[in-house]
């Protein structure tokens, strides 16, 4: 019963915390405002109700459904290619041992210099901004997966043999539940790192979607829906990832 | 040389080779891809006509400052975080969603404020390095031993004395998580926004001669890119080994 009352006081306490910075990041906006004033960027409330405008228009929903089509389909691509090759290369030590300075080094790589040689392979479009998403999240998926079936307790293994486990057995009731939280985290970056890779594709040589949106009013000095974008994704960004944050917290308490 | 080593090396001369082959056969268009071996020419003859110096200078200059500031102001905003648990609780949040806000978008808006000059490219850099660099102290203070300070405590250590002489190489390990990261990340953005939108620099030349169809230029700057990505991975990684070699002989 106490545990209940103290993880709803906490719960509660984180957000208090979490309100009480985005007021102080509201208060930090509106200062930057006073300071540059109206040529480079637009006051909170400003942002908003332009926001509420562009959520009325039929133009910026098809701007939304073209980054939200990209972005499904690359998240998908990068978690089930990432889990496999993060699966595969765990379970084979030396593979893994060979592989993973290669991907860190992809990993730390400017992927956007890249781009061209995507554009180039796949055309402009959305196949080029699905490949670029899914090269910027299939990496750390890989890595996370490989590290958790690397950190599998061997005597658990053991004990599967001992008791005469079948092979599926085996994966449902051992490898499933120490692999889970961890490949959970990979998706978790993944996640975010896929988004920036669609975003970062639309800015450069797109004709749609939400980060050619912010691209074309910055070069048409529409400071107010450039700003009002900006502030859509990270609101979509920032409650995507706390979802996905409160459920791998949720999944690594109980392993 | 270890086994996985050579087998790594192997790895990476196969798929070059690999793709030296396709090119050459015709089986992967020129239009698409250069053999690897004319873009390692191309590199090598801009090197020496000077045609990147000034293209390296401003992005190295630019990854420098970025790098520089992320990690002093990064690790002096983790000691204070650190040291007020009420304003840590308050960041938290913060620091728990920051990597998942696609940053790029904010580059508009820096040129908007600094003007198109270098310091929007030095913002950009600095704000997706510094918080690697918050958060890696932070994880860093929370592991030290707290006998560590109990003894710094009866040497009657200042604070400064305190800081550099017993918390600092106590924390390493996870201070050098933060450096390499805040290296790669200051990389990344720099390159990126020089890439997406700017006057000079090693991203602005690729995005230029993609426009321009120059595709040896293009892809010889790739190359660089790569080659520096790795040899920088490279570089950092034995320098961490040899910290860790000798820590655990202390």
């Amino acid at each position: 019963m106490s545990t209940a009352i103290v993880g709803e006081r906490q719960w509660l306490r984180r957000a208090l915390d979490a309100a009480m910075m985005l007021v102080l990041l509201v208060i930090a906006w509106q200062a930057l405002y006073a300071a540059v004033g109206e040529v480079a960027i637009t006051s909170p409330l400003g942002t908003v109700v332009k926001l509420a405008a562009l959520l009325h228009s039929q133009a910026f929903w098809r701007n939304v459904s073209a980054s939200a089509n990209a972005l499904a389909v690359s998240v998908v691509i990068a978690s089930a290619a990432g889990v496999a090759a993060g699966l595969a290369l765990g379970f084979h030590r030396f593979s893994g041992v060979v592989a993973e300075p290669i991907l860190t080094a992809l990993y730390t790589l400017p992927k956007v210099t890249l781009y061209p040689l995507v554009l180039l392979i796949f055309g402009l479009g959305i196949s080029a901004k699905i490949a670029f998403g899914v090269m910027h999240g299939v990496i750390p998926v890989i890595l996370f997966t490989m590290s958790a079936v690397r950190n599998i307790d061997p005597v658990h293994l053991k004990t599967a043999r001992v008791l005469k486990l079948t092979a599926l057995q085996t994966a449902a009731t051992i490898l499933a539940p120490a692999v889970v939280p961890e490949i959970f985290t990979g998706l978790r970056v993944g996640f975010a790192l896929t988004l920036l890779g669609v975003i970062i594709g639309e800015m450069f040589a797109s004709q749609r979607g939400l980060g050619f949106l912010i691209i074309n009013s910055m070069n048409t000095h529409d400071v107010p829906t450039m700003m009002a974008v900006i502030m859509a994704l990270i609101v979509f960004a920032v409650i995507v990832s706390s979802t996905l944050l409160a459920i791998d917290r949720r999944l690594h308490r109980r392993g | 040389m270890s086994r996985a080593s050579l087998v790594r090396l192997a790895v990476v001369a196969g798929f070059l080779l690999f793709l030296e082959l396709l090119t050459r056969t015709g089986a992967i268009d020129r239009l698409v891809l250069i053999p690897p071996s004319e873009m390692a020419v191309h590199l090598w003859s801009m090197f020496r006509s000077g045609a990147l110096d000034a293209a390296m200078a401003e992005s190295f200059s630019n990854i420098a400052i970025a790098f520089l500031l992320s990690v002093t102001l990064g690790f002096a905003a983790g000691l204070i975080i650190h040291a007020l648990p009420r304003l840590r609780r308050l960041v938290d949040p913060l620091l728990a969603s920051y990597y998942a806000v696609p940053f790029f978008v904010f580059y508009p808006l820096l040129i908007a404020i600094f003007g198109l000059n270098r310091w929007p490219l030095i913002a950009i850099g600095f704000a997706f390095g510094a918080a690697a660099m918050v958060i890696a102290t932070l994880n860093g203070l929370d592991r030290v031993p707290r006998v560590l300070r109990k003894v710094a405590r009866v040497h009657r250590l200042g604070r400064g004395e305190e800081i550099f002489l017993v918390i600092l190489p106590a924390a390493s390990p996870h201070l050098f998580t933060g450096l390499k990261l805040a290296l790669a990340y200051s990389f990344i953005g720099v390159l990126a926004g020089e890439f997406i939108l700017s006057g000079g620099g090693l991203g602005y030349s690729i995005a230029y001669a993609y426009d321009a169809f120059d595709n040896q230029t293009m892809y010889a700057l790739m190359l660089f890119v790569l080659t520096l990505a790795v040899v920088l991975n490279a570089a950092l990684h034995l320098w961490e080994q040899r910290l860790l070699r000798r820590r655990r002989r202390a």
